[in-house]
């Protein structure tokens, strides 16, 4: 669309009155999970430098597309990009911040964080082997914790979701069986259960049938007061969701040889980690078309990787490792044209 | 001269939009068709994962919803259209036949937190365990009742939808209803007939046709009701046996979807064909109710 040029000036030349330092505008688009964090960084981050974030939480796949085709200045995702792909895109995969999800339940007279799980009974539930919460399996791990003789209801999202991606992932990591059989995906071939729209919806169906479990991200868990459940980590040290089993998880991961920082958070070894643990993923093209725009990115995410730290612990997100930060600057320096 | 030419071209922008969706959504559809071939249309395979797409269970699920909706909302309707034209008092109708057409206007999307929020727990505390520890082991029929209460499922969507599409099909019936000359009633009435049997042997046989087209219109509306049917419908890529078990529908299907599928994928390409056959199957039921109010409007 051509605009007239003395439209277009008399535009600037308004805007310019409005406001006496233009904004400098940058835009990203992808994973609905580090929304709310980057909506947060980005008003501080406009505070702080004059930089505007403009974020469109359209989904994973979507942002994938946008950033292929170059419509915005970044791409976001929650499930890495394999090497290939992001080669013949020509883009630079770099993480933002990580996050963990929560199994929920609902059982009458269980309290938060009281029940016991371990990966592989989450699996045989989802799987439709385990359908009872008096099930041997599940009272073994609970003595001391009555659980009344009622079926057990998977609930999942029915939406395409990064969430559902971190906790097939898991399930695949704990079960062969999980992995042979149904695999890991933004959405995937469900075997038992019902179908929920979005974190609110789970949530909610969760909290409103007897006997259900369910997962959605900690954060929402713990805005919500749901009832999380203990887990079973790879040293078989039974961990409640909180942010220090989150970072332990974090700080045993193996960041240097993740190629593109793929790396992978899910049943990390350590004494304290969390077992589902995330990062989500930047996606920067390496020849950008706008070398300012570029570096305004980057510009953004190194603020918030030096302040963004309370912030995302305030929503109940974990910031990188301070080792992985440098080595992402590293990167920037060292592959982004500009 | 102008404004013929602008009238023209207005008229013929719908047919250009309706066929550039049509060929759009078939092309889109295309690779899907192509690798999956008649397989599309009888495989009840959905897995994302292994990239292998079947389009029986939605459209089982669109199928089985809208024609349960109907079952509940016809008898519901008719009554409605009955009270309306022979019954209610003057003053009455008017009122009551405005609140019928306001329900018409409610968004669907309120209907679907409405059935969320209120009729799910209510399915899942108090009807769902009831009705399966009665006929769940019943013989024969057994099998429609099984399962855990869920309080979302094929039957709580059809619920929905059956609430939904009722002033639809009242409204048209008491417009048909109305169309019954006052000499017939009059002279029924006059040999002695109660109003049932006027209205069973003069108006229903004079109007038959066109209460068919009013149903057909229901059902189309049932077919592509996307938003109220996801929150109650279990969203579940299986077919069960209970009709108090999950299911989807291809509109609910498409929506939850789309959102994480690539441009270029097969998945995409699948939801696209998707689209395209809940658009045949939604434009067979409008063309037989079309042609089944013609033929009522000419008799």
């Amino acid at each position: 669309m051509r605009v007239p040029s003395y439209f277009t000036a008399s535009m600037v030349a308004l805007s310019l009155v409005a406001t006496p330092v233009l904004a400098q505008q940058i835009t990203g688009a992808g994973a609905t999970f580090p929304a709310p964090v980057y909506a947060k960084w980005g008003e501080a981050a406009k505070a702080a430098t004059g930089l505007e974030l403009n974020y469109q939480a359209i989904g994973s796949g979507a942002g994938q597309t946008q950033i292929f085709n170059r419509t915005v200045d970044f791409g976001a995702s929650d499930a890495p990009v394999d090497s290939a792909k992001l080669k013949s895109a020509n883009l630079l995969q770099f993480p933002a911040v990580m996050g963990a999800l929560s199994a929920i339940v609902n059982i009458p007279g269980v309290e938060i964080d009281q029940l016991k799980l371990t990966g592989e009974i989450i699996t045989e539930m989802y799987l439709g082997k385990i359908t009872k919460w008096n099930d041997p399996k599940i009272v073994e791990l609970n003595k001391g914790v009555t659980l009344p003789n009622l079926a057990i209801a998977p609930v999942y999202r029915a939406d395409g979701s990064g969430t559902t991606y971190v906790w097939t992932s898991y399930l695949s990591t704990v079960s062969p069986e999980w992995k042979s059989q149904v695999g890991s995906g933004t959405s995937v071939k469900w075997v038992a259960g019902n179908g929920a729209k979005g974190n609110d919806g789970v949530a909610a169906t969760v909290r409103q049938v007897k006997g259900a479990i369910g997962y959605v991200e900690n954060a929402y868990a713990i805005q919500n007061k749901l009832t999380t459940t203990q887990l079973r980590n790879k040293a078989g040290n039974f961990v409640k969701p909180s942010l220090a089993s989150f970072a332990a998880a974090a700080e045993n991961a193996d960041w240097k040889n993740a190629p593109d920082y793929a790396v992978n958070l899910i049943d990390t070894q350590g004494a304290t980690s969390w077992p589902i643990v995330s990062a989500t993923f930047i996606l920067l093209p390496k020849d950008p078309k706008d070398t300012t725009r570029s570096a305004n990115v980057m510009k953004f995410f190194d603020w918030a990787y030096k302040n963004g730290a309370d912030i995302a612990k305030n929503l109940d997100y974990i910031a990188l490792p301070i080792a992985v930060q440098d080595a992402v600057r590293a990167s920037w320096k060292a592959e982004i044209k500009g | 001269m102008i404004f013929q030419a602008l009238a023209t071209g207005a008229g013929i922008l719908v047919l250009v939009l309706l066929g550039a969706i049509i060929v759009s959504l078939l092309i889109g559809g295309l690779p899907a068709f192509r690798q999956f071939g008649v397989g599309f249309l009888t495989s009840a395979d959905w897995d994302p994962v292994k990239q292998v797409f079947g389009s029986v269970v939605p459209i089982y699920g669109t199928i089985v919803t809208s024609i349960l909706a109907l079952v509940m909302a016809v008898p519901i309707a008719f009554g409605i259209a009955f009270w309306l034209t022979e019954l209610a008092p003057n003053w009455l109708q008017r009122p009551v036949g405005i609140a019928v057409e306001l329900l018409a206007a409610v968004p669907s999307i309120i209907y679907g937190m409405w059935g969320f929020f209120v009729i799910v727990p209510v399915m899942a505390d108090y009807v769902q365990p009831f009705v399966i520890d009665l006929l769940g082991d019943a013989p024969w029929i057994g099998f429609l009742f099984q399962g855990p209460p869920f309080g979302t499922g094929i039957f709580t969507a059809a619920l929905i939808l059956g609430v939904m599409i009722i002033p639809f099909i009242a409204a048209t019936m008491r417009d048909v209803f109305q169309t019954v000359p006052p000499v017939f009633k009059e002279s029924a009435y006059g040999l002695g007939c109660t109003t049932w049997e006027v209205m069973r042997a003069i108006v229903i046989p004079y109007t038959r046709i066109s209460v068919m087209g009013g149903i057909m219109l229901g059902l189309g509306r049932a077919l592509g009701e996307t938003m109220a049917v996801t929150f109650v419908i279990g969203n579940t890529n299986r077919i069960s046996g209970s009709i108090f078990g999950p299911g989807n529908t291809i509109a609910s299907l498409i929506a939850l979807e789309f959102p994480e599928s690539e441009v270029g994928s097969l998945k995409l390409a699948s939801l696209m064909a998707l689209g395209f056959l809940l658009f045949v199957i939604s434009f067979i039921v409008l063309a037989i109710s079309r042609m089944l109010l013609r033929t009522g409007a000419r008799t």
